[in-house]
């Protein structure tokens, strides 16, 4: 069962592999390990497809059948799985993804203003990527953030009490 | 007053075992193994009066023991850290600088129920947070506070970090445990209750990251001591993470059964540029907003009840009089109906109804009939749905629609917002023009 010290299980960077085979015996050793944490094989699904979409960088109809090849879930309880979340790629976005937060505390201190704002210098919306494919666009639910609203996230840095003055600046960092 | 949840809050390098064992920390486990049985500890926190912090505010004594009760073997413990419900940050405070109080309180609850395994499941909005409990549960491992043979006791509990993937339902307790299974975060039918059949079928307690910060203070002191702290009714301290028209946002660690009026005008400064208050979410944005003549109210579960409000996460949303409440309800209603799971048809329908019908009032493409269809789809939502998703969201509403009428009605009669000047709204000034 699940005795396995499974301590520190952050997934050591898969690293950049050199063709599609080794992508996958990459893939199936790292499913492996991820497998011993759970009492049933099936909860591996999450972490696998995470797994997946680092290697990837978004989970493609391929990877999917991938994925319910090395977990034994059929691959339409796969795909139902990976629609529901709303966290989980499954379309290529951009280098950077920055996910805004417009929820209600992030409203209240201006949110939407940094929407337009994204809109007329980046002619971007919700879910589109830049022609240039420097940067997408998430609009998300509460980030946890409300004290320091309105916040967003792009990649995984987090970015605190954005006006008009230094969104600009902030997103100059991402190229 | 005596922080509880926060304490050695202000050493940088509180999240570093070390630290932590300097504070205090790591004595309670090491007294309820070596000096209380399992029993003894259920019964301490039912003693204490300990109410779950997610939202609901179960008895987490009583939790436990219900799962205790239950001879299916093994038993799992999940923190519940999909800290969710809009305006809600505290649990991040936790999470980010003070990790070691949440798996001691783990480790405490595994003790008690003879659990094998745990999980915390961690919202993917946070994922910072998942690197600092990974290196807190492997400082925990290396202390022997974890693993195979804890404090060579025979007593074994494994832990680890299980990430969500962006979706709000996941923080009710029978859809969080699909999500850990590996499946649509859809929510279960009740009962079997997670306490007898959970995670893999298996008795579960799944228990708010504050809950479990609160357990070493009730075992390192007694229950009583923890319960002179707050109300009769309401023991213990609460994180009150407040956001918003106030000058000082934040986190604040005050005893339950605090008026509102002090938390917005003594602890966080008071109303931004000397406003007035248009009214208060005091729980998260599922709970029914107040009014400001309701500013004395106490926050506890009793009293916010009574106000026909909840306690919830204790995310308080602070509104001046600058914000549009029909604006504001607009937008929290594209929460709800993006964040319906879809499983249950009044829910999924319902909140997509009223989304539409309030663009139109905010649009100012609304007649007068438009007002009773809405409220008309929010009393068919009410009551109706599987969980409380669709419940709060028809809730809030209706309270939002009877408090704040005379707005709707504006809108819909003048085809604007009645908010004076809303180039004056404070996202529209830059930083300097704050101050």
């Amino acid at each position: 069962m699940d005795t396995m010290r499974c301590a520190a299980d952050t997934p050591a960077p898969l690293g950049a592999a050199k063709d599609g085979a080794s992508e996958s015996a990459m893939l199936k050793d790292k499913i492996k390990v991820l497998k011993k944490l759970y009492p049933h094989a099936r909860s591996v699904l999450l972490p696998a497809l995470y797994a997946a979409q680092q290697l990837y960088g978004w989970l493609s109809e391929d990877a999917l059948e991938e994925v319910s090849r090395l977990t034994g879930v059929s691959p339409a309880e796969v795909k139902g799985v990976v629609t529901f979340y709303s966290l989980f790629k499954t379309r290529p976005l951009g280098r950077n993804v920055i996910y805004l937060c417009t929820n209600v505390a992030c409203l209240i201190m201006g949110a939407d203003t940094l929407e337009d704002f994204l809109h007329n210098t980046y002619s971007l919306s919700n879910g589109e990527t830049t022609a240039d494919g420097r940067f997408s666009l998430v609009i998300m639910e509460c980030i946890g953030a409300c004290d320091k609203a309105p916040a967003m996230l792009v990649n995984d840095d987090c970015h605190f009490n954005i006006s008009m003055d230094n969104i600009r600046e902030i997103l100059d960092n991402y190229k | 007053m005596k922080n509880v949840i926060l304490r050695n809050i202000e050493n940088p390098n509180s999240h570093r075992i070390e630290e932590y064992i300097k504070a205090g920390g790591y004595f309670a486990i090491e007294h309820a193994v070596n000096e209380m049985t399992p029993r003894d500890i259920i019964d301490d926190i039912k003693k204490s009066g300990l109410r779950g912090r997610g939202g609901a505010g179960f008895l987490t004594g009583t939790k436990w023991q219900f799962a205790s009760l239950d001879p299916k073997f093994p038993k799992y413990i999940v923190c519940n850290a999909d800290e969710g419900e809009p305006g809600t940050f505290k649990d991040r405070v936790i999470l980010e600088r003070n990790p070691h109080q949440l798996i001691e309180g783990m480790v405490i609850a595994a003790y008690a129920l003879q659990s094998i395994r745990g999980y915390i499941y961690v919202r993917a909005e946070y994922p910072h947070v998942e690197k600092i409990l990974n290196e807190a549960i492997k400082e925990a491992y290396d202390k022997g506070f974890l693993g195979n043979d804890i404090m060579s006791k025979h007593f074994r509990f494994n832990l680890s970090v299980h990430r969500g993937a962006g979706a709000y339902i996941c923080g009710e307790e029978t859809a969080l445990i699909n999500s850990l299974e590996g499946r649509r975060g859809e929510p279960r039918i009740k009962p079997p209750f997670p306490v007898n059949a959970g995670a893999w079928a298996k008795p579960t307690i799944v228990n708010n990251v504050e809950t479990f910060a609160n357990i070493p203070y009730i075992i390192e002191t007694s229950p009583k001591a923890y319960s002179f702290l707050g109300t009769k009714d309401s023991p213990g301290t609460k994180l009150f993470c407040v956001s918003g028209a106030v000058n000082n946002p934040g986190v604040y660690e005050l005893p339950l059964g605090t008026p509102l009026r002090e938390i917005i005008y003594e602890h966080c400064g008071g109303i931004r540029g000397g406003r007035a208050l248009k009214g208060v979410i005091p729980g998260g944005l599922s709970t029914s907003i107040l009014t400001p003549d309701k500013i004395d109210c106490p926050m506890d579960f009793a009293n916010l009840s009574k106000h026909g409000s909840m306690l919830g996460s204790g995310a308080i949303i602070v509104l001046d009089d600058t914000t549009c409440i029909v604006k504001i309800y607009e937008r929290a209603m594209r929460f709800f109906e993006h964040e319906s799971c879809g499983k249950c048809t009044p829910c999924r329908e319902g909140t997509g109804w009223m989304r539409t019908i309030l663009g139109r009032i905010e649009d100012g493409m609304a007649d007068m009939e438009d007002l009773a269809t809405l409220e008309d789809a929010a009393l068919n939502v009410a009551g109706k749905t599987f969980c409380p998703l669709g419940e709060g969201a028809a809730h809030v509403l209706l309270s939002a629609m009877k408090h704040y009428r005379g707005e709707f009605e504006y809108h819909v009669k003048y085809k604007k917002c009645e908010v004076t000047d809303p180039s004056q709204r404070w996202g529209h000034l830059s930083m300097g023009e704050l101050d």
